[in-house]
This record gives C-alpha cells, sequence and structure tokens, in this order.
C-alpha cells in the first residue's frame, strides 16, 4: 500500500469530520435535553446552506460573514418550529415522544425538501468565493483556504456553545433541564423556554453547518438526510452530555472515513463508518466520551 | 376488531380486481397499496409489538429485493428466487439484530437508521447500474400476476401476524414493549423475542422486496435500500395504529390513495401538502386511525350494550 497520501488523507479527514462535529453538536443539543429526534436536522443545514449561497450570489456576501445572518436566521426559524410543532410532543413519555418526533420531523423533512426544490430548483450549488481553489501548501500538504477557515469557524462555534453552556445563566438551566427537567422546574427553571432556546441553538447550530457545507462541499435540496445521519452517527458515537466529545467524534468518523478510501477503496468508505459505529456501541453503548 | 365476514368480502373484492379492471393505473396502484400493507405489517411485529423503533427496514427490503431479483434474471425459477429473498433477509434481521438489540430506545432508532444508509450507500457502489428485465421476460410480463403476488402476500403477512399475536411468544412480545426490566424480571429473555420478532418481520419484508423485483422493469439496486421504504412504512403503520392487526392495512390504504390523489390534483406542491397533511395526523390522532375509530365508537354507542 502507497502510504504516501496519508498525510493530506488526514488534513482532509479532519477537515471533513469538523463539518460533522458541528451538525452533529445541533443535533445532540436538542437530543439530549428534549429527548427528541429531529430528523430533519439536516434540511434545516440544508437551509443554512442556501442562505449563505444566495447572500453570496446576490450581494456578495462573504460565506463566512453570511454566519452572522444564517445562525440567526436559523434561530428564529427553530423558535417557530419549537412552537409550532415540538413542543407538542415535548411532554409525552419517553417513547412515544421519539416515535412521534420522529414522525413530525419526517413531515418536516418533507415539506422542506421540496419547498427547496419548487424554490431553488433540484441543482447542486456551491459558493465559490475569491479565494476556492487556493490554499497553504505545508511540508507537501495542501490546505486549502476555505477549509482552513471553515475548521476555524467549527472550533469557534463549538468554543462559544460550551462557554455559553458553562458560564450563563441560561446556559446553567439547559444543562439542569438535561440532568432532570423535573428537579430543574422544582429549583424554578421554566422548562419551557429552555426547551425553545435549546431548539433554535440546534436549528442555529445547523444554520451555521450549513454555511460551512456551502462553502467547499455542495448543497441542493436533498442533502438533508445524508446529514442527519451523518450527525446521528457522531452523536452515538460520542454520547451525550459533552460539546468537546461530539465534536471529537466528528473529527474521528471524518478521519476514519478518509483513510478508509486509502486502505478498502471509496466503495466501501461508508462501511467503515459503520463498522467503527457498530464495534463503538458494542464496546461502549454509552459513547466514547458519554458519561453514564 | 377484524370482522371476519367483512375482512372475507374485502378478500373476494380484492380477488376480483384484475377481472373488473384492465387499467394498469389503477392496478399499480393498489400493487403498491398491498405492497404497504405487506411492508407496515411487516414493520409492525417489532415496532409495534415488541416496540423497538426500526429504522432499517429498508435494509431487509433491499435484501430480499437484491437476492431474488439476481438469482431470477440469472436463470432460477422466480418462485425459488422469491423464497431466497426472504431468508436472505431474515440473515440480514440476525446479522442486523444482534448488535443493535443491545440498543435501547432512540439508540436502536438510530444504529438502525445508520446500518441501513450505509447498506444502501455501499450497494449504491458495488452496483452502480440499473437492472433492467431480460427481454424474454419483458414480453411475457403480466400485471396481473404480480398483483396477485402482493395480494396473497399481504393476507400472509397479516395472518402470520396474527397467528404470532394469538401465539405465547407474544405475550412475551408485548410484555416487552410495556416494561423490559419487568419482562426481563418475570423470565422473559428480551434479546430472543426481540430477535425472533425481527427475524420473522424481516422475512416478510424480504418478500416485499422479492415482490418488488418480481414487479418493477427497471431500477437502481440501491433504490430499494432507500430509507423512504423505511418510513413509509412506519408512517402506514402509525397512521393506522402501531400494535394492530388492522392498523397497517387501514394506514396503507389511507395513505397510498390520499398521496396519489395529491400527486393528481397538485402535481407540484403535492410532497408540500402531504407532508403537511401528515404532520397534522400525527399531532391530531397520536393513536392512529384505529384508536380514533375506537373512540369514536366508544361515544356513539347506546349505553348498556357492548
Amino acid at each position: 500500500m502507497n502510504l504516501e497520501p496519508v498525510p493530506q488523507l488526514l488534513v482532509f479527514g479532519v477537515f471533513v469530520g469538523a463539518l460533522y462535529g458541528v451538525a452533529a453538536v445541533g443535533l445532540a443539543l436538542v437530543f439530549g435535553v428534549m429527548r427528541v429526534l429531529n430528523v430533519a436536522h439536516g434540511e434545516l443545514l440544508m437551509i443554512g446552506g442556501y442562505a449563505s449561497f444566495w447572500l453570496f450570489t446576490l450581494w456578495r456576501v462573504d460565506p463566512f460573514v453570511s454566519l452572522l445572518a444564517t445562525a440567526p436566521i436559523l434561530f428564529v426559524m427553530g423558535l417557530a418550529l419549537n412552537g409550532g410543532l415540538f413542543s407538542h410532543v415535548v411532554r409525552l413519555d419517553e417513547e412515544t415522544k421519539i416515535k412521534n418526533s420522529l414522525l413530525i420531523g419526517f413531515g418536516l423533512a418533507l415539506i422542506l425538501q421540496n419547498l427547496a426544490i419548487q424554490l431553488w430548483t433540484a441543482d447542486e450549488r456551491s459558493v465559490t468565493a475569491a479565494y476556492s481553489g487556493l490554499g497553504l501548501q505545508l511540508f507537501g500538504i495542501v490546505f486549502p483556504y476555505t477549509r482552513l477557515g471553515g475548521l476555524a469557524a467549527a472550533l469557534l462555534g463549538i468554543f462559544a456553545l460550551h462557554v455559553f453552556l458553562q458560564r450563563t445563566y441560561v446556559g446553567k438551566s439547559i444543562r439542569a433541564t438535561a440532568e432532570d427537567w423535573e428537579a430543574a422546574e422544582l429549583a424554578g427553571v421554566s422548562v419551557r423556554s429552555v426547551y425553545l432556546i435549546t431548539f433554535a441553538l440546534g436549528s442555529a447550530l445547523a444554520g451555521v453547518a450549513g454555511t460551512l457545507v456551502s462553502v467547499g462541499f455542495t448543497i441542493a435540496p436533498s442533502i438533508g438526510l445524508t446529514w442527519t445521519i451523518k450527525a446521528l452517527v457522531v452523536v452515538v458515537l460520542a454520547g451525550l452530555g459533552n460539546v468537546f466529545g461530539v465534536f471529537a467524534a466528528g473529527v474521528l468518523l471524518g478521519v476514519a472515513e478518509a483513510l478508509s478510501v486509502l486502505a478498502i477503496g471509496p466503495a466501501y468508505r461508508e462501511v467503515v463508518g459503520l463498522a467503527l459505529f457498530l464495534v463503538v456501541l458494542l464496546l461502549r453503548p454509552q459513547g466514547l466520551f458519554g458519561a453514564r | 376488531m377484524l370482522r371476519p365476514l367483512l375482512l372475507l368480502l374485502g378478500l373476494a373484492v380484492a380477488a376480483l380486481v384484475p377481472f373488473m379492471t384492465q387499467r394498469t393505473d389503477a392496478l399499480n396502484l393498489l400493487f403498491l397499496l398491498l405492497l404497504y400493507i405487506t411492508l407496515g405489517q411487516s414493520w409492525n411485529i417489532v415496532g409495534g409489538f415488541v416496540g423497538q423503533t426500526n429504522l432499517g427496514h429498508a435494509a431487509f427490503f433491499g435484501t430480499g429485493a437484491l437476492v431474488a431479483r439476481g438469482l431470477w434474471t440469472s436463470g432460477v425459477a422466480f418462485p425459488l428466487a422469491f423464497l431466497a429473498g426472504g431468508v436472505a433477509a431474515a440473515a440480514a434481521g440476525i446479522v442486523v439484530g444482534l448488535p443493535t438489540f443491545r440498543l435501547r430506545g432512540a439508540y436502536f432508532a438510530i444504529g438502525t437508521l445508520a446500518v441501513g444508509e450505509g447498506l444502501r450507500i455501499t450497494i449504491g457502489n458495488v452496483f452502480p447500474l440499473i437492472t433492467t428485465l431480460p427481454v424474454a421476460l419483458i414480453a411475457t410480463y403480466d400485471l396481473s400476476a404480480r398483483y396477485y403476488l402482493a395480494l396473497g402476500l399481504a393476507v400472509a403477512t397479516t395472518l402470520a401476524a396474527y397467528l404470532l399475536l394469538r401465539s405465547r411468544v407474544s405475550l412475551g412480545m408485548l410484555a416487552i414493549r410495556e416494561d423490559e426490566e419487568a419482562a426481563q424480571a418475570t423470565g422473559v429473555n428480551p434479546l430472543r423475542h426481540k430477535l425472533a420478532a425481527l427475524i420473522i418481520s424481516s422475512f416478510f419484508a424480504g418478500l416485499a422486496g422479492s415482490t418488488f423485483a418480481f414487479h418493477q422493469v427497471g431500477y437502481y439496486p440501491s433504490a430499494p435500500f432507500s430509507p423512504i421504504w423505511t418510513f413509509d412504512a412506519l408512517l402506514v403503520t402509525f397512521i393506522g395504529g402501531a400494535g394492530s392487526l388492522a392498523g397497517p392495512i387501514l394506514g396503507a390504504a389511507f395513505y397510498t390513495v390520499i398521496r396519489e390523489v395529491l400527486a393528481v390534483n397538485l402535481v407540484q406542491v403535492h410532497q408540500v401538502i402531504f407532508g403537511t397533511l401528515f404532520i397534522i395526523v400525527v399531532l391530531a390522532l397520536p393513536g392512529g386511525l384505529v384508536d380514533a375509530w375506537a373512540r369514536v365508537e366508544r361515544r356513539f354507542r347506546p349505553a348498556g350494550r357492548r
């Protein structure tokens, strides 16, 4: 086996994995706090990607600057979706809640995907900024600027979320609700508003991931499910309870997929991610970084 | 709930349909409806009886289609290929079930979804070319044969679910659905019951796949692995009412007919309307059509009569 491309593959694996991480953190937040499985997470990501695409195409807004718009747009969308749909299922018992949220998420995914087709056609799009295609070259490894920017934005977003959850009053009440919502409610936390904010935050993170996907990767109305599943796999790999753990699991999956292309060929790339997933589940059902 | 006379009448009508109409669109729609009954009924065995939300149902449907199509087009007699599809899917059920049944609740759902998707993408990579029926088979293509196969399979699957529900094993399955720890404490082996349910479920899902392979003239081998089949099976079951025998039948009828009506009348936006309608059904009728009907019946039943 020729090992020459390994460092380059590793680097690209990290870049892709960081994206998996951001996509998964939003989902993990919603799932961990509300116990709601939002299978339309990837569709929210897709909408974030389109927001950046149109901001760039119509007004030449730099994709990384457009994060300042996509995150708030998706935050507001999350508020509306929680108020209109998911707030109706959060009070059900756990099993029913998961099933009903699945079904609602599926209906929502269907709606968003087909609206996107109607509004923006089924074409594949991506943002091509002036610096796309350019990159740093270090030790014979290429670091494209768009991917570096994506990694930086991802790390910044994860770090901001961590600080928010650890340091602010709202963040602390979110964590308290995740641990025991009844106790949190008795202690004076408004669980209703916590759920609302959590869902909106999760959606905003999907928007951020969508922007990062639109730079250097492609967006289309149909990409939602693929990203939802990647995010779900990462969430299970990581286990709940730790923002950085989710991010690390994303990077791990990205690297494992990238290296497997070399080891057994691109046709079986998904099998490696899957095998990793099943092995982790068998050995550590609580996830790699999960607390139990 | 299942009234025998009404059921026999319905079956008789269903058996006569190909004599009453030659319209291929009507027969194809009914074929799909029957296929959805099988998919829903088989999903219900794991999802409704044992209460495990299996999101990898398409993997078994796809496996059945892949094996049956492969054998059939390479010269094996169809009945044999048909059965082989079911057996292969049941074997896949064991392979998938052993690791994923270690997971509980939402984690099981996510695990099976990931397994199904991984399989779909891999099949798409390994078999990238469309599979088309050989000319000789197209020349003798008979839609009513497909219709009867789907009808027979839907009846067989419903019967299997009925017999399962009447058996002793199902008590263990229902107990696991209600409370796994309590079931285990009373001597029910959860893994064995879950696996048994999944083997039956995947066997019939595989046969549905064989039927799909028998019906379609040309398709991508990865198409029957699409998660759409899983979600359709799940939707059909939940719209009708999970855990009941009538649920998947009612759900399949409601689902296919509404979707067809919307598709014909609102070509551009029918998926959007359908999604909206679907969410309304989930929010308004959490127990499905069977449950809603039972509530209506209770309200209008004269006092003192049962």
